[in-house]
Formats: structure tokens, sequence, C-alpha cells
């Protein structure tokens, strides 16, 4: 079983590592590369294959070469033998579309059984780059997967899928191999053997030790590697055109804020009485 | 690691990673046995609490030393070199040094914290175990036995699908869930229990060793009794770590239950004594609050601890030793895992005997039985322990004649203290615990120098508030069966993490009306719960460990 899994890196918008300007653009420079964090459960995927199954595990992406850190924090995750970075300047500036080709292109290499992707990502957060670039691969796509069991016997799934209504349901499918999987945010893996549970804890200590010196295990791909027109991949190769970018207005203050200092006995009396009314849980 | 009917299987699964797991593990596995260990915390130590004192006997089987290399450089604290006795009456407190009877027979004293020692020790035995094919699982808990007609072929889990084993060595602690299971120890007595609440207080450099006046790398147990732990039976106890010291109190539980005391509020009194102000100095710091039930093996040692392919160890078999002011668990437990596992190596090679029987026999020959169960207290214990004597003894030793005797008895004291055959018959009353020591602090003591203690330990809600919880949401691990204040009332006050009058708690009081009548009846959050087993004794409940990883989790321990 051979299982590969996309991620990408993003800025970490989290508090205190993102930096904005005045006009409220992200400040890229400022702010730190991150893995993006909704390929975790992708991630979660492809280990549980890797730990239920055997197998080999490769974590791919595609960007700028300073990806180390993102590469060795997915390395970590998924305990990933080796990681393949497409990496060019004539794939910089790729839309989903342009990506998916680009991707689907560096997966029918390592003809892989299993392919894993987020849900999205954390800055375009469009959702697209998975299912398009299944699309290319003209593989079955599996998506919201919230649980997992390969039968590598049979050459398929079985995978539970969350579908979103008015009620949540749990829809049972079955694929063959190869397939393509996006995780949902609620995958859950299962180890219900000790045998499963002792091989994670070997791959954990033997992965800590691989990611020291990950790139030892990384490939890069250049357009040329892949045999890819440049006129169909990066900025030239996105039919995508962005008019224009709008910083996200920040929510309008609608209620006023009377600052109270908590060791002032009065000041707190009148908070309490005005919370008391709220007390009954009305 | 084999698979039949979907069912793994190994040939030895050890439960609970305790020294007697660990210790059990380790022999298993040197002699190339295929063992799973499971440790139902998220680390082997985070569910685990003792006084603190690991003695190496020399007459021992095993010691952890022998059985891990660089034990004693890893994973405990002090060796613990002095050890007295504080006999305290009011403002007098009689000091006796009990270095005889604390040294006779040991080889060391080490003082340790579980979560350290534990974690440690798992590890070391996760790379043993790993090269049979086994290894050392933490966040699952084994709930129970797997049965096949009727015999005893493996465990059950949370967490985990049944797994097969060829034996099943149960060192899953004093609440044992597997024991249980195979109806082999119950909650039925608190007689049959002790309960020890302890505060592991932090010590700034270099003030253990002025303080105590021992030198870097030695260590001190002070222990207490007398009149300040208002009649109820039991004493506390204060040791040196490498820079915390471990404070605690253990009484018997029914004394606890009987006299409706407060265990917090016990430690308290122990913690604020002018007595110990020498030691705590003026900014107290506590670490971490725990508790822990002990069984009294002299009551509750299982003389015949298996059935089947299950093999009980440690506190699970009741093998916990309190022989007077000197309490002694982790190294019989530390014995009986290995002698359990030798035992299963033994029954596989010869094929003769079960291992439950040679492991039965080995407990006896080794001597830990005797430890365990001394005849001296059986014998003795139908007199001393009668009302009627114990009530004469308490009120003889607090009459003129009484006191007149321990008067003249002077330094004669504190030789019978260290005297190992008269602790072996020490009654577990009001006496022995209570009366005796009062009456030397009264007769014999000193003043206790210095002003008033500067001690102001945290309440209860900030002891619980410090303490780290993955809640089990939804999910409690307790039930309380009959909430009438009768039946399950005396949770509310024995119960170390809770209290009348404070709602932060476990149990709670209340009183309700139904079809107009007012009734008294007692309420239960899990929440807080550090999982002693004490509700369990003293209440109808129907309790469970937490889930694999859920609960409480102890840093120090």
């Amino acid at each position: 079983m051979h299982c590969v899994t996309l991620t990408k890196g993003v800025p970490d918008f989290r508090e205190g590592q993102v930096s904005f300007d005045e006009d409220g653009h992200l400040e890229r420079g400022d702010t730190p590369t991150v893995m993006n964090p909704n390929d975790e459960p992708a991630l979660r995927a492809a280990l549980q294959t890797k730990i239920r199954n055997g197998g080999t595990t490769s974590v791919m992406s595609m960007g700028p070469p300073g990806y180390g850190d993102v590469l060795r924090e997915a390395m970590e995750s998924v305990y990933a033998d080796d990681l393949y970075l497409l990496s060019d300047r004539e794939m910089a500036a790729a839309d989903t579309w342009a990506t998916a080709i680009t991707v689907a292109t560096g997966l029918k290499r390592l003809e892989p059984d299993l392919v894993f992707a987020g849900f999205k990502t954390a800055d375009g957060e469009t959702g697209h780059t998975g299912p398009q670039t299944a699309w290319c691969l003209d593989w079955p796509l599996v998506t919201h997967v919230v649980a997992l069991d390969v039968d590598a016997d049979e050459g398929v799934l079985r995978a539970k899928r969350l579908v979103e209504g008015d009620v949540d349901e749990i829809e049972t499918v079955e694929a063959p191999l190869p397939a393509f999987v996006v995780a949902d945010p609620e995958f859950d893996p299962s180890y219900r053997k000790a045998a499963h549970r002792l091989k994670h804890k070997d791959l954990r200590e033997e992965t800590r030790a691989r990611a020291q010196n990950h790139e030892d295990h990384l490939t890069v791909w250049d357009h040329e590697d892949l045999n890819l027109d440049p006129d169909f991949i990066g900025l030239d190769g996105s039919p995508t055109i962005v008019e224009g970018v709008d910083p996200i207005p920040r929510a309008p203050a609608e209620r006023d804020a009377t600052m109270v200092d908590p060791s002032d006995e009065d000041a707190m009396g009148d908070v309490v009485e005005e919370l008391t009314q709220y007390a009954g849980g009305d | 690691m084999t698979e039949t009917d979907d069912y793994e299987h190994y040939e030895a699964v050890v439960v609970g990673a305790g020294p007697g797991g660990a210790a059990a593990a380790a022999v298993l596995a040197q002699q190339g046995v295929e063992t799973l260990v499971l440790e139902r915390g998220v680390d082997a130590g985070s569910k685990n609490v003792s006084g603190g004192l690991l003695f190496a006997e020399e007459s021992a089987p095993y010691t952890l030393d022998d059985l891990f290399p660089d034990f004693r450089e890893e994973a405990t604290e002090r060796p613990v070199t002095e050890s007295y006795m504080h006999n305290v009456a009011g403002d007098q407190v009689h000091t006796i040094d009990l270095e005889d009877v604390h040294e006779a027979g040991v080889e060391y004293c080490d003082s340790v914290l579980r979560r350290k020692m534990d974690s440690w020790l798992a590890d070391q035995v996760h790379e043993l175990a790993r090269e049979t094919g086994g290894g050392l699982l933490t966040e699952v808990r084994a709930n129970g036995l797997l049965r096949e007609n009727g015999e005893i072929v493996g465990v059950t889990c949370d967490e985990l699908d049944p797994i097969r084993a060829d034996v099943v060595i149960a060192a899953d602690g004093v609440n044992s869930e597997l024991a249980r299971d195979a109806g082999m120890m119950n909650w039925d007595e608190p007689d049959d229990y002790f309960q020890g609440v302890k505060a592991v207080v932090d010590m700034p450099e270099g003030a253990i060793e002025e303080r105590f006046d021992v030198d870097d790398g030695e260590g001190a147990s002070h222990l207490f009794a007398g009149d300040l732990f208002d009649g109820v039976r039991g004493g506390g106890f204060l040791y040196t770590n490498d820079d915390t010291l471990s404070i605690g109190t253990v009484f018997h539980l029914d004394s606890i239950a009987d006299e409706r005391a407060e265990p917090q509020q016990l430690l308290d009194g122990l913690l604020t004594h002018p007595l110990l102000a020498q030691w705590l100095g003026d900014d107290y710091e506590e670490l971490e609050y725990s508790a822990k039930l002990v069984p009294d093996s002299k009551k509750v040692a299982h003389p015949s601890p298996h059935q089947g392919r299950l093999l009980l160890v440690g506190d699970a078999a009741g093998q916990m030793q309190a022989q007077g002011p000197i309490i002694k668990g982790m190294n019989h437990a530390v014995s009986a895992g290995a002698l359990a596992a030798e035992a299963f190596v033994d029954s596989r090679t010869r094929g003769t005997s079960s291992a439950g029987d040679l492991y039965e026999q080995k407990l006896r020959s080794e001597g830990v039985m005797d430890d365990l169960r001394p005849a001296r207290y059986r014998a003795s214990r139908a007199v001393t322990e009668s009302d009627a004597v114990s009530g004469f003894t308490d009120a003889l030793v607090d009459s003129f004649v009484g006191r007149a005797g321990v008067s003249l008895l002077g330094g004669t004291v504190e030789s019978l203290f260290n005297s190992q055959f008269l602790l072996g018959m020490i009654p577990d009353t009001k006496t022995s615990y209570v009366t005796i020591p009062q009456v030397l602090g009264e007769e014999l003591g000193e003043p206790i120098e210095g002003g008033p203690s500067q001690v102001e330990p945290p309440d209860l809600a900030d002891r619980i508030g410090d303490l780290t919880y993955n809640t089990d949401v939804g999910n409690p691990h307790i039930e309380v069966l009959d909430e009438s204040y009768d039946a399950s009332g005396t949770a509310v006050t024995a119960c170390p993490v809770s209290a009348e009058d404070f709602g932060g708690g476990c149990y709670r009081s209340e009183t309700v009306e139904r079809d107009g009548t007012e009734e008294r009846v007692v309420s239960l959050d899990t929440q807080p719960c550090v999982e002693c087993g004490t509700c369990a004794v003293v209440a109808d409940t129907d309790w469970e460990h937490p889930r694999g990883g859920k609960g409480v989790e102890y840093e120090q321990g």
C-alpha cells in the first residue's frame, strides 16, 4: 500500500504570528509559513492506513524551495517515508486548476494506491484543489470522510462520509483503488488492536530520527522533470483572474464597553447588579 | 502477536504499569515471553500516588534496581537515611529516633514521586517487552476479564478489541477492576483500608539540606502521631524528595468514616502544626494534592491471589504492609510481580503446576506472605482489637498508672518502637495511634520551639483547581446507586475532594422535598474525582475507573 498525502504551506494565521499592514493586507514576509492546519485530518487518515495496512507513505507539496519546515512537520505527523516538493518558478502563482494539473502529474509518477487531501487550505479556502486533482487523475473521489477502512486484498476502500444537511447523516461508500480521499475535520482514526498502537509508537520513534534529516528524504521536481508545458501551469496556466483584494472589514462595535477595575468593590457591585437580571437562566 | 477469531493473542498481558506491573513485565520479557502491558493513564505514574518511601529489603527476592539498571540514579528522589517519630500532645512533642526499625533488614530506602518513577520504569519495560513482540501501551483501560466457557482467557478493554492471553497479571491497583470481575476482592469493609492524602510541597534550593540537617543526596523521614488529628486513628508523614517534600496523612478508613472526618482538614492540621514550621518556612507552595486508598494487607492480602490464568499483584491483591508507623507497599508489589512472572515461566517449562499455584507457593516460600499477614498480628488481634480490651488498654495507658509507666520507661520507649517483633503485634486501635503517642508527648515531651506556623494551605477549591483533568464529558465513571444520606452521606466527608458546605467537590449533601416530606440526599459530580475509591467503600455506588487517558492526571504522584 502506497499512500500520498498532499499538503500546503500557508501563512500562520494564529494570533501573535500573523502580521497585517495598515490597510489590512497580509504581510507575507513577516508572517511565518506553516503546514495547512486543515491538512491534519488527511494526515491522520494516511497514518491510520500506514499503521493498519502497512506500506509506505509519502508527502507531496507544491511551493517554493523554503518549504522545508512544512514538509518536516508533515513528515512527523504522518510518519512519512519520503517527501516530494514540486518547485519551480514556472509553477508559481498557480490557481487551483494549474495546481491540480501540476500535482496530478507528480502523483502519476508515484503511482500510489491512495491519495489523501485536506478539505481546504487555510489561505485560499476554495476546497477545489483536491477534487480537481482527482478529476485530472480520473480516480474515484471520496470526500467528507470521517472513518476509513482499506481492504488491500479486495482492492477497495470502505469509508463513512459525513453528509451535512438539516440532519447530519453518515453515508457508507465503497470505492475501488486507486482512489482519492478528502478527509473531513471530524475524521477519527481507529486503532482497536494493541499491535496497531505498538506500531504507532515504533513509527513515532523512527520518524523522529528521520525528520531530523528530512532533506535526505526529499525529492524536488521542476516542470522539466515532470515534462510539463509552462504555458499550462503556474500563472500562465491559471484561468482565474484576481480582480482585486479587499481586506475583511472589522466588525463594527455596536456596544459600549465600560472598563471596570476588579479591585473596585463599588464598581464590581454594579456589574453584579447588571448581571443579576440575567441570572435566571433566561 | 497472533490472531485467532479476530482477537489478538499475547502470551502475557500485564494490566497496570506501576512497580508491580513493571517488575512482572520485566521478568517476563527477560525470559522471552511475549508481553503486552496496558496502562490506563496518559503516562505511567499519572494515576499513581504513594506516600513516597520505596524500601528495598535484604530478604526480598527482587528489587527494582535488580531488574532495572540505573533505577536509583534515574527514577528515585533521595536515599532516606534518617527516620523519626514525633509524638505530639498540645505544644509538646516527644521525638523517637526510628533508625533501627527503619534500617532493619533494609538495603536502602529511597523517597520517590510516582510520575517520575513509574514513567521511567515504563520506558524501560516498553523497550524490553518490544523485543518479545509485545510492548507497553498507555491510555488503554482493561475493564474486565475475557471468558470462554467460564474460564478466564484474556482481558476486555475500553479502547481495544478483547485480547487473549496465556496469563493475565493484574497489577491494576487498589481499585482493581480485574480482581473484582473475578470476585476476588470487594469494597465492603472500611476497616480493610487506610486512606492517605498527600501534599507535594516545593522547597527552595538548598532548603532541604539546611532545614533537615542532611547532606546533599541524603534525606529524612518524619512520622507524626498524637493529638493533632482530632482522635482519628492514623498518623502523618513527611519525606524529603530532591527539591520537594511529600507531606501526608494516613488514617484508617473506618475511623475517617465514623468520625465524619474531612481528610483535607486533617492534612491541614498537620501542615499548619507549629512542629512543621521549622521545615516548611514562611513561603508555603503546594504543588499537588493527591489521595489514595491503601489496602490493609493484615486483613485483605489475598491468601491465594490467583484464579485460572489470572494472577493478582500488589494493591490489587491487597499486598500493602502497614505495620505500626512503617508502610511498605511498592517493595511487596515488586516482589509479587516478579514472582508471578517467574511462576508463569516455570509453569510453562515444567508443565506440572499452574502458574497460579506456583505463584502462591513462591509468595509463601519467599516470605512475602509472612510480611503481609504476620502470624503475630493474627494471633494477637482477636484480643487487642476487641472493643472491650481496646477500651481498657486505652483507659489504662491514659490513667495515672499508665502514665507513670510511660514516664518510667523513658529512653526505653525508643527501643520498644524499634522492635520489629512488637510492631508486628501493634493493634489497630486508638490506643496505639492516638493515646500512647499523646501520653508520650505529655509525659516525656519537650516544648515545641519556634512560633506559630505561617503556613496557609490552599483551600479545597484551589487544590482541585490546580489538578489536571481530562474529563470524559457525559460519561461519568461513578454512579450513586442509593442517594439517601444514610447510605451514601459518608462520602461527602470521607471523599478527599468533597466536604460538607463545599459545592465544588464530588459529593454534596442537599435537602430535597419529595411527596411533601423533606429528604436529605447526596449528589455526585465526578469531574473533581481523584479516583481513590473511597466512595466505593463508604457509599453505595457503581464505581469504575474512567476510560483510558481520562480523569485526573498527576504530575507528581
